[in-house]
């Protein structure tokens, strides 16, 4: 099927492209994009008013499944995925079982091949079962598809393990995505620890649980000569360590998430367990570090972390609610009204940080327009207003702490290897 | 919104001057009615009262009990163990089953801070947080003031430390709000380990040093010392802890003669409190006793509909 993009603004950061032209799609593929291409017997597709870029990447999601199906299983994900704009999400092994084995990672990718809609690409776990004690089968999950390996949910505790993962992984070319926690230091925390903590009455947990365990495997990268790639960062500290190990050459990258870029522990006081989320909700005094960081490209890449619950996990008591956001189907609208609209991120920086930057961090061979490359294509339409309303998510998790805010600049279109499977936030 | 246009009393910080002073104004006829001979009223006959408390409690639940008894409401109370809830029935459901027994009032005491907001949102029936984890105990601070504003006439201008484990301590938090609204000056002393950071953003002068703190105070309270949080590694003994904290007579002569040292019970004698203070009439922790009840008395009073003219005599 030979599709026409025709007339939109391609911002596609890898060529640096920022101009109203079309782009023309043919077998899956990229053809060609130019000024006033000949429509021929192609579909058009009038994207005028809108903005044509690559596939958005989400390097971190959690899909449930295997395991946890009453949460999200990967046809319900793919399918937020692809209403929120990824052409390609890549999967976080906190399953049940996790994702330390080639069985588990063929079934994924199967799975996702059946659906068909969203390019699922699994990481497989540092550790077996996540547990922080051996080292999993790395060659094993990158043969089977891996593309990163994570113990994400956990942190790797042992500092030798890590030392170990890093070195071990490096063979493989496989970054390791870190989540950064000191649990002796987080341990029953239920957010930021601060002015609110006080006044909400909740254990807090500092900052410096997040950057204690950053500035460890930071040491440990410069030590195995590993890649890091420190997950969801949310401090003022962990920029600032995250900075100083680039000046110094070390392999290290960072994604943050849109939820910890628009919303304060201030929200945590109505006890609404939507808030709940690890790393938690900090103070602006962080959240405008994270913004400049954005700018300045420190943080790599923009990822959800979408960790969809269902409704018995967050309709409870705060401290019995289990952490995170049902993301997939808010993330882009987020940026664009909170950080875009406002003028405190460039759409060009945006849309790389969507694309370019993920694509680099996992070596994939997607996140631009060029000729010859897999056809996706994300098309936004910057001027389209919607409230979120989960009740209409495609994913089973309707925990999302931004419920009725009214939001400007919503994914218009989600193309994937040519076929369009997504349109004004519906599966096509 | 005015007190008596809330559904609810979750705790002192949403609460304005006017509110407690209306709450604390009702209690003083609600006092009297305590010391008749007949000590009950018609006020709330026909209305139903449910205890629930999550966390052992004795003199809470009790003054909440006797409270809706003098005014003739029909109380019950229920006892649920934490444990039992976290295996099996979820809070929400365990609310609407009382809810719908006709109930027209909750009181709940939780260890979850925040679990009284999230009943209140689901429910009817209208909510006095008993207290909620480290977050409030409004109806002790009400007391609380109640006791110092009888004893010294007036709040403006009294300095007021808050002795002992802040960071845990909602007594702590609700005191704090409470008191702030009335112009007091209010110090918090304690093991720098039990101290919330940033506690000076809530308008506190925060200390490390028990002399420095009750330097020319007007009132002192003591806050219940939890021994587990010693096993935990927040400080390192009850002898070390009774060493820097204890109230004692040589401690008070830092204070003004006609100093007021309060203790929302149960006592830690020899630990936060010497007895010689605790039974001395510097102490006013018998008194706060009756006047919680005085309290709660108006407050169930104010929310569950009594006429006003109908408690003047």
């Amino acid at each position: 099927m030979r599709l026409l993009i025709k007339g939109g603004r391609v911002i596609d950061p890898a060529n640096g492209l920022n101009a109203l032209m079309d782009v023309l799609l043919d077998e899956g593929r990229i053809v060609a994009v130019n000024n006033d291409l000949p429509d021929d017997d192609a579909e058009v597709i009038d994207a005028k008013d809108k903005i044509v870029c690559p596939g958005f990447i989400d390097m971190h999601v959690h899909l449930r499944e295997p395991g946890q199906e009453y949460k999200e299983d990967i046809s319900s994900g793919s399918k937020a995925a692809a209403a929120g704009g990824f052409t390609t999400v890549c999967c976080m092994p906190n399953t049940e079982p996790a994702i330390d084995n080639a069985a588990v990672a063929s079934f994924i990718r199967e799975r996702a091949r059946k659906t068909g809609l969203t390019n699922v690409l699994p990481i497989g776990a540092i550790t077996q079962g996540r547990a922080g004690n051996e080292l999993s089968e790395m060659a094993e999950l990158v043969s089977a598809g891996c593309i990163a390996v994570s113990d994400d949910g956990s942190p790797v505790m042992r500092t030798d393990i890590m030392r170990n993962g890093l070195e071990y992984a490096k063979m493989f070319a496989l970054p390791v995505l870190a989540h950064c926690e000191d649990l002796n230091l987080s341990r029953d925390g239920q957010m930021h620890e601060g002015y609110y903590s006080i006044i909400y009455g909740l254990k807090g947990i500092p900052v410096e649980a997040e950057e204690v365990m950053i500035a460890r495997d930071i040491m440990l990268t410069r030590l195995t000569g590993g890649y890091l790639h420190v997950c969801h960062i949310s401090t003022r500290g962990a920029v600032d360590l995250v900075r100083k190990a680039k000046k110094e050459g070390l392999n290290v990258t960072c994604e943050v998430t849109p939820h910890h870029l628009v919303l304060s522990d201030e929200a945590v006081g109505t006890y609404d367990a939507n808030t709940k989320v690890n790393p938690p909700l900090r103070s602006w005094e962080h959240i405008e570090a994270l913004r400049e960081a954005l700018n300045e490209g420190v943080i790599d890449c923009i990822a959800t972390d979408h960790a969809p619950h269902h409704l018995e996990s967050k309709d409870c008591e705060y401290i019995l609610a289990s952490p995170g956001i049902s993301g997939l189907e808010t993330a882009v609208a987020l940026i664009m009204n909170e950080l875009v609209h406002p003028g405190i991120l460039d759409i060009e920086k945006m849309v790389s940080l969507f694309t370019t930057g993920p694509a680099d961090i996992l070596g994939l061979d997607r996140g631009t327009l060029s000729p010859g490359q897999v056809a996706d294509v994300t098309v936004l339409d910057p001027d389209m207003v919607k409230t979120v309303d989960p009740a209409k998510f495609y994913s089973k998790g309707k925990n999302t702490p931004f419920i009725g805010r009214e939001l400007k600049g919503w994914p218009y279109m989600t193309i994937r290897a040519g076929k369009i499977v997504a349109c004004a936030g519906k599966i096509v | 919104m005015g007190f008596e246009q809330k559904k609810d009393l979750l705790g002192l910080r949403e609460l304005s001057r006017e509110d407690i002073e209306l709450i604390l104004n009702i209690a003083l006829p609600m006092k009297d009615v305590i010391k008749r001979d007949i000590k009950k009223v018609p006020t709330l006959r026909g209305k139903a009262l449910a205890t629930v408390f999550y966390e052992p409690s004795t003199r809470t639940r009790t003054s909440f009990e006797i409270a809706g008894k003098y005014l003739s409401a029909d109380t019950v109370n229920l006892t649920v163990s934490t444990s039992s809830v976290l295996k099996g029935e979820s809070l929400r459901d365990t609310i609407k089953t009382i809810e719908v027994m006709g109930f027209d009032l909750l009181v709940m005491r939780h260890s979850m801070s925040g679990a009284p907001h999230y009943v209140a949102r689901n429910t009817d029936m209208r909510i006095i947080n008993a207290g909620d984890g480290a977050n409030e105990h409004p109806t002790q601070a009400l007391l609380d003031i109640f006791s110092i504003r009888e004893k010294k006439g007036s709040l403006e201008d009294l300095k007021i430390a808050i002795v002992g484990d802040i960071l845990h301590s909602r007594v702590a938090r609700s005191n704090i709000y409470g008191l702030s609204k009335f112009g007091c000056e209010i110090r918090v002393v304690g093991p720098s380990t039990l101290m919330p950071p940033e506690i000076e953003k809530l308008g506190v002068k925060r200390y490390y040093s028990l002399d420095e703190a009750l330097d020319g105070v007007d009132v002192i309270n003591v806050l219940r010392i939890q021994r587990e949080r010693q096993q935990i590694g927040l400080f390192p003994s009850l002898d070390e802890y009774a060493n820097l904290y204890m109230i004692s007579p040589e401690h008070l002569l830092r204070a003004r003669d006609d100093v007021l040292v309060l203790h929302p019970g149960p006592l830690n004698r020899g630990i936060e409190i010497s007895s010689q203070i605790a039974d001395s009439n510097v102490a006013v922790i018998n008194e706060q006793i009756t006047n919680g009840v005085a309290v709660r008395m108006a407050l169930l009073f104010l929310m569950m509909g009594g006429a006003r003219d109908e408690i003047a005599n």
